[in-house]
């Protein structure tokens, strides 16, 4: 009978301990990451938007300007050029989006060498940013590795444009670059959707005589139409955000200068911190708008296969 | 007999239409590989040629001696890449294991206990993973002034820490088929809540952790944008994505160096990408890699 009087007690004592316990070791487990998240994305972040009400160097004396800068952002005409490039990559992400499914469908049946061709469709996505430029300048160097394989094929190699800085063409290149080296990861990303669909209805489709197309279209495609949307959505904001290409390959000059490359140039070399900020809102608020978006087609579309679960 | 002349007949034709179907399909994904390859391969056939070789023939010509080490010898010193490789180990070794540990601790504490701001913190993380990297360097440059952490490997640790969500989604997302049970067992033996993390969950989170580590190497490995901003001092701090900086301005256009250079610099993926194609392509289809 002691026992029975006492038990509860212990039980509520060390439940008590227990929760004690989980207390100390969540905030000790939570405290690096939350300290370096603050630290490096959300005091940056803030900083910023107070940074876009001013005129200001990183040194000196800063001027409250109100929402100059931000007039000057849709006003000033390299602001507004740099925006209309981004259109440029979303072309290119659609291109991009359509041709990894398709390879990821040319790799999904019985494939000799499947995995050469995957590796090598993916490899590129693995080379540094800075090795990428290095490649890519001497690719399209007049006279070299392009144009050579272009007059192999019968073009006539003098009449070849300078693919880097012909402005009529160069930031479709430079698109085509992105598009090397990224679509392999949509093609990997794919290649695990597809894997997910159910096998027996492709046989089904083949007793009743389907071709290849009307597999993709009417099997294929429902399956894995809301990891594509998703994919394109943040396609979009990567379109909007496109600076690695530009950056490493052009440095921005010959009018490909795209949003963030021109931020870059405008924050650290010509030092106006306060357009830099106010730019960088203005994408920021451009990506989240987007982000919005794709929340919300989650949301609607909740029930098709966008989540795996191994 | 007749039936079976009739199938074979229609076999001909399916198997004719299936036939142009497998080249079709082929010529595509040769197509694609080619374009895919030919400019690392082009630079690989640069990087072997001499000097002579390189001024007098064309840049698709092969090399004449696939052993002319020379160019990679000649790059390696003056890209200084010992000290750049030296420095690159040090940071992927303290970003790997930091990342590790910091990423498996916040996702056994956001996935195990139920708490006020739980929900907060995760999207507190979700948001910054949206944020472009390059968006909010203007202000982090300036954090990083006052806190003296320009021209300093720690600094540059600091910040490749700091900045990572890939890893506790990878976690997260492990966290979530581990069962509970085995925590509860093992509090039930007497563990600690400490205990039941380093004791019985870490080591079974074996599989995220590959995948996070070869993910996240890869992605300190190619990082040069922030290499360059906050390790300004090139002689001293120089790591192996910004040692390729050696060869803009003067040597700008010896693309025999160059290429040797940048065969180099992207060794060491290939060889991770050889071994571990598996754990990236697994790492890629949960969905935890972004940008």
């Amino acid at each position: 009978m002691k026992n029975t009087a006492s038990k509860p007690g212990i039980i509520t004592r060390y439940r008590n301990s227990m929760k004690a316990q989980q207390m100390t070791v969540t905030a000790v487990f939570m405290l690096v990451p939350v300290v370096l998240l603050f630290m490096f994305t959300y005091l940056p972040f803030f900083k910023m938007i107070q940074f876009s009400f001013y005129d200001m160097k990183y040194i000196g004396e800063r001027k409250w300007v109100g929402l100059q800068n931000y007039k000057d952002v849709f006003t000033r005409k390299d602001c507004f050029d740099a925006l209309k490039l981004s259109l440029y990559y979303m072309v290119g992400s659609v291109v991009q989006l359509s041709l990894a499914l398709l390879f990821a469908t040319l790799l999904t049946g019985k494939t000799r060498l499947r995995n050469f061709f995957r590796g090598s469709i993916y490899f590129p996505c693995l080379v540094g940013g800075i090795a990428v430029g290095f490649i890519f300048k001497f690719f399209f160097t007049h006279g070299f590795i392009l144009d050579s394989i272009l007059g192999a094929v019968g073009f006539d190699m003098d009449s070849l444009p300078s693919w880097l800085k012909d402005t009529r063409i160069n930031n479709w290149v430079l698109v085509a670059t992105s598009v090397w080296r990224y679509m392999g990861q949509n093609m990997v990303l794919f290649i695990g959707a597809l894997a997910s669909v159910d096998s027996t209805m492709y046989e089904a489709a083949d007793i009743d005589g389907a071709n290849a197309w009307h597999k993709f279209r009417y099997i294929t495609f429902p399956s894995i139409k809301t990891i594509i949307i998703l994919n394109l959505i943040l396609a979009v904001s990567g379109s909007l955000s496109a600076f690695e290409m530009p950056y490493v390959i052009t440095g921005g000059g010959f009018g490909t200068s795209t949003f963030f490359v021109l931020m870059n140039k405008l924050a650290h070399t010509n030092q106006k911190v306060g357009l830099a900020s106010a730019m960088s809102v203005v994408l920021l608020t451009l990506i989240l708008l987007v982000t919005a978006l794709q929340k919300w087609v989650e949301k609607r579309m909740d029930g098709g296969a966008t989540k795996k679960r191994r | 007999m007749m039936p079976a002349m009739l199938s074979k007949k229609n076999g001909g034709a399916s198997k004719l239409k299936k036939g142009a179907a497998a080249v079709l399909k082929y010529f595509l994904l040769i197509f694609a590989s080619f374009w895919a390859l030919v400019p690392l391969v082009s630079c690989i056939i640069t990087a072997f040629k001499s000097d002579e070789e390189y001024r007098n023939t064309s840049v698709m010509t092969l090399p004449e001696n696939w052993l002319y080490f020379k160019n990679f010898c000649i790059a390696w010193q003056k890209a200084d890449m010992f000290s750049a490789f030296k420095n690159t180990f040090i940071v992927l070794v303290v970003v790997i294991s930091g990342s590790i540990m910091i990423s498996a601790m916040l996702a056994y504490v956001l996935n195990r206990f139920r708490f006020i701001g739980n929900k907060l913190i995760r999207n507190l993380f979700m948001i910054a993973s949206l944020i472009p990297g390059i968006a909010s360097q203007v202000t982090v440059y300036q954090i990083m002034n006052k806190l003296e952490l320009i021209n300093s490997l720690a600094g540059y640790i600091l910040l490749m820490l700091g900045t990572d969500v890939i890893s506790i989604y990878i976690f997260l997302q492990f966290f979530e088929n581990l069962s509970p049970s085995l925590d509860e067992a093992a509090i039930l033996d007497g563990c600690s809540y400490f205990g039941v993390f380093f004791r019985i969950l870490f080591p079974l989170l074996r599989p995220a952790i590959v995948t996070s580590a070869i993910l996240k190497g890869v992605s300190c490995y190619n990082e040069y944008y922030m290499a360059n901003l906050y390790l300004q001092d090139k002689t001293k701090y120089q790591v192996v994505s910004t040692s390729l900086f050696t060869f803009t301005g003067p040597m700008g256009s010896q693309y025999q160096y160059i290429c040797a250079g940048v065969i180099l610099t992207i060794i060491p993926p290939l060889l991770i990408f050889i071994f571990c194609q598996k754990q990236i392509y697994s790492g890629i289809a949960s969905g935890g890699v972004k940008e």
